[in-house]
């Protein structure tokens, strides 16, 4: 409880007390001055402990021409109250005093309950490290800020610390906990030479790390700074419930003084029985009482805040409240393939000779791999990767010489004194090979040497384990069209989206085609909206043009976090339809409240215009609903594991 | 020049009165203030000093809400 709620829970018990005491009073005239208006001073001093600060806002808020916020209307209707039993004499000032009392104690509840929440959905995403080890030349560590520690200097992680910047492990193995990061529960093992990034914690063994990255531009930072930033990007329903606010309370207030003057005058021109002023300002004050908007002006905002620290737990950060509600509206989702669908690692699936034939000859085989890979021994392409993991034998550099890479086509090069090229078709033809054409789906790489055609090898790109499951998973929360975008060829993609189950392809596109057909897609989707999803390297341009861009793996690539609206911390693709159900989840809620408020409060309006809702009444309504509005946003943050 | 504030606001209604108020203070290029997170975003010009700038901002402020405060 911070100091300024303690100071709001003494007033509340303050002021109840004296009340409780002066009622028990039957007389107030034994007091001094309580003769006066049947003891108004007192009542009125126990009416300014409690809502002082409610009435010293209403002066500010008329002084700064903003007339209409709930300080106004708490104000208006409880000194009207008060105005109305000193005009019937009637000493009955408990009523407008219990009204600011209890306005008091649902604000002291919302205030409590909001704080709470706000502190454990803050906890979920607090990965911020509290210092660093330094490892200083003498050998001994110095415990510092991690924003003093610079580039490429050694840091020691302890067992149950947490890795403060981003860096390269160059000493010690361990498992780290990284669920924090990518909700990921099963611990990751990390050994020497391998990258580490910061926010996980390292659970076994001691790590010297050397950083890469300063501790601003580490990934614990970078996650903290979305995070952060994603509650100012306010939702399209919080935006609503901002321009509602302002228009229903002046309607309201208009309406109450509609309802203080008209009937009155019309009994008195028409029906010509008394004008009754007081049961009407009475119901106009209740009227005033009821229309508090601020069972909504909380719990929208706090629901949004809640599915954004629910999802971040889980791995998977969204920018902002309006990304997360429109996610709730996808229904058409377009998949890059490699990386994202794929690993985006080749494995060798067959070996053909020249005549397209499986190959037989294990000598042969082994020798027209020995080729590709040492030809392609200086190339960093995947392919060339992809090879030399299949040769799984150290390459001697001296057997090759003259490399040339043909960009999109291959490689030319004179290996132990042969010309070789190894390449695609379009390679071959122009080297003027006769090659044939092989009749398997994969990634072809065809050898020739000294000009005659020796064979291919086919590749085939390795689906993620969990691909076709998160496609499936997808129809499930509504997604209608699946669509994959690829610049691979178009048989190899084909058969991959008949594996997964995605319903449409597009093969072989350039990068700036794929653009143009995410766009035309864009432009011919109608219902919902269009999710594009990539592994953030290559496809910045795309993740900012769809309405919502996902990118995978997104841990470590600038780029991704850039462009992209959400990032799925790890590549698990089944994090696309929990990110969408917790969308869903979060808008039910925030419905449920709009709902619910509007709903209760109308019905009150109503009984209150016909007397049959008193202030008491109106109060415990926009208390209890707000209470319970505040309660149901917090569900927000828990979400179904599937 | 970007600068982030822990704050202190009392209601979602009151951060965003107080957030379209302080955004016309001369010298704030862009302002946010979220009151899920109690913190206020403020991206100032380039010639201007940002103390005089975020006093004026607090001044603004608590003219709205009496009991806004840069923690």
């Amino acid at each position: 409880m911070t100091s300024k709620q303690k100071k709001v829970l003494f007033r509340i018990l303050l002021s109840a007390v004296l009340m409780v005491g002066l009622a028990l009073l039957p007389d107030k005239s034994v007091l001094p001055f309580g003769a006066v208006g049947k003891g108004l001073a007192y009542y009125l001093a126990i009416y300014l402990i409690i809502g002082y600060d409610i009435l010293r806002k209403a002066c500010y808020g008329i002084l700064n021409r903003r007339v209409f916020d709930e300080n106004f209307l708490m104000t208006v209707a409880t000194l009207g109250a008060f105005a109305l039993a000193l005009f019937e004499d009637s000493g009955d000032y408990n009523e407008a005093i219990a009204v600011m009392l209890f306005y008091q104690v649902g604000e002291f509840f919302q205030s409590y309950a909001v704080g709470k929440s706000r502190n454990s959905i803050a906890k979920l995403m607090d990965i911020r490290p509290d210092y660093a080890n330094l490892c200083q030349p003498d050998g001994t560590i110095r415990r510092v800020d991690p924003d003093d520690v610079e580039v490429g200097t050694v840091i020691v992680v302890n067992p149950g610390e947490r890795v403060p910047i981003d860096g390269v492990v160059i000493e010690g193995a361990s498992s780290l906990n990284t669920s924090a990061l990518t909700g990921e529960s099963l611990p990751k093992e990390i050994a020497e030479g391998e990258e580490i990034i910061s926010g996980s914690i390292n659970m076994t063994g001691v790590l010297k790390i050397r950083t890469t990255k300063e501790f601003g531009e580490s990934t614990v930072s970078k996650i903290l700074e979305m995070v952060e930033d994603s509650a100012s990007h306010k939702s399209k329903s919080e935006d609503f419930i901002a321009r509602f606010a302002r228009v229903y309370t002046p309607i309201v207030c208009y309406s109450a003084l509609a309802l203080a003057i008209i009937p009155p005058i019309v009994r008195i021109l028409f029906i010509g029985n008394g004008a009754e002023w007081s049961v009407w300002i009475y119901r106009a004050l209740t009227f005033l009482v009821i229309s508090c908007p601020c069972a909504l002006v909380v719990s929208i905002p706090l629901s949004f805040f809640a599915g954004i620290g629910g999802a971040s737990r889980r791995g998977i950060l969204v920018k902002g409240a309006n990304i997360l509600e429109n996610l709730s509206k996808v229904k058409t989702v377009l998949f890059d393939k490699t990386g994202t669908l794929t690993l985006g690692v080749f494995e060798v699936t067959a070996m053909h000779d020249k005549e397209d034939h499986d190959n037989n000859d294990e000598e042969e085989k082994a020798r027209l791999l020995e080729i590709a890979a040492i030809a392609e021994c200086a190339s960093s392409h995947p392919i060339s990767k992809s090879l030399q993991r299949a040769y799984n034998r150290p390459i001697d550099h001296s057997r090759v010489s003259d490399i040339k890479e043909i960009g999109g086509q291959g490689i030319t090069a004179v290996v132990d004194g042969q010309k070789v090229a190894v390449g695609n078709e379009k390679l071959m033809e122009q080297m003027g090979v006769q090659y044939c054409h092989c009749h398997t789906a994969g990634t072809i790489v065809h050898v020739a040497v000294e000009g005659k055609y020796a064979g291919h090898v086919v590749l085939g790109d390795v689906v993620k384990q969990h691909a076709a499951e998160a496609v499936k998973a997808l129809g499930a929360v509504g997604v209608a069209r699946t669509v994959v975008l690829t610049g691979d060829a178009d048989a190899v993609a084909r058969q991959t989206a008949e594996t997964l189950g995605v319903g449409e392809v597009y093969t072989e596109l350039l990068p700036n085609e794929k653009v143009e057909k995410v766009e035309a897609i864009i432009s011919e989707t109608k219902n919902g909206k269009v999710a594009f999803i990539g592994d953030g390297i290559n496809d910045a341009p795309v993740l900012s043009r769809a309405d919502i861009g996902i990118a995978m793996g997104g841990v470590g690539s600038d780029a991704a976090i850039e462009a992209a609206d959400v990032v799925l911390m790890d590549d698990d693709p089944r994090k696309i339809a929990k990110a969408m159900r917790i969308s869903n989840k979060c808008m039910n809620i925030v419905w449920q409240n709009i709902i619910l408020a509007v709903g209760v409060k109308v019905v009150c309006l109503f009984l209150g215009a016909f007397g049959i809702a008193n202030m008491w009444l109106a109060i415990f309504a926009d208390v209890g609903i707000m209470i319970i509005a505040v309660l149901n946003a917090i569900r927000a943050m828990y979400i179904k594991e599937q | 020049m970007k600068k982030s504030y822990k704050i202190e606001v009392d209601c979602a209604n009151c951060a965003n009165l107080v957030e379209n108020a302080a955004r016309k203070v001369s010298g704030v290029k862009t302002l946010t203030i979220s009151f899920m997170t109690q913190k206020m975003k403020i991206e100032y010009e380039d010639d201007v000093h940002p103390e005089e700038v975020l006093k004026e901002i607090i001044r603004v402020a608590k003219r709205i809400e009496p009991d806004f405060n840069v923690l």
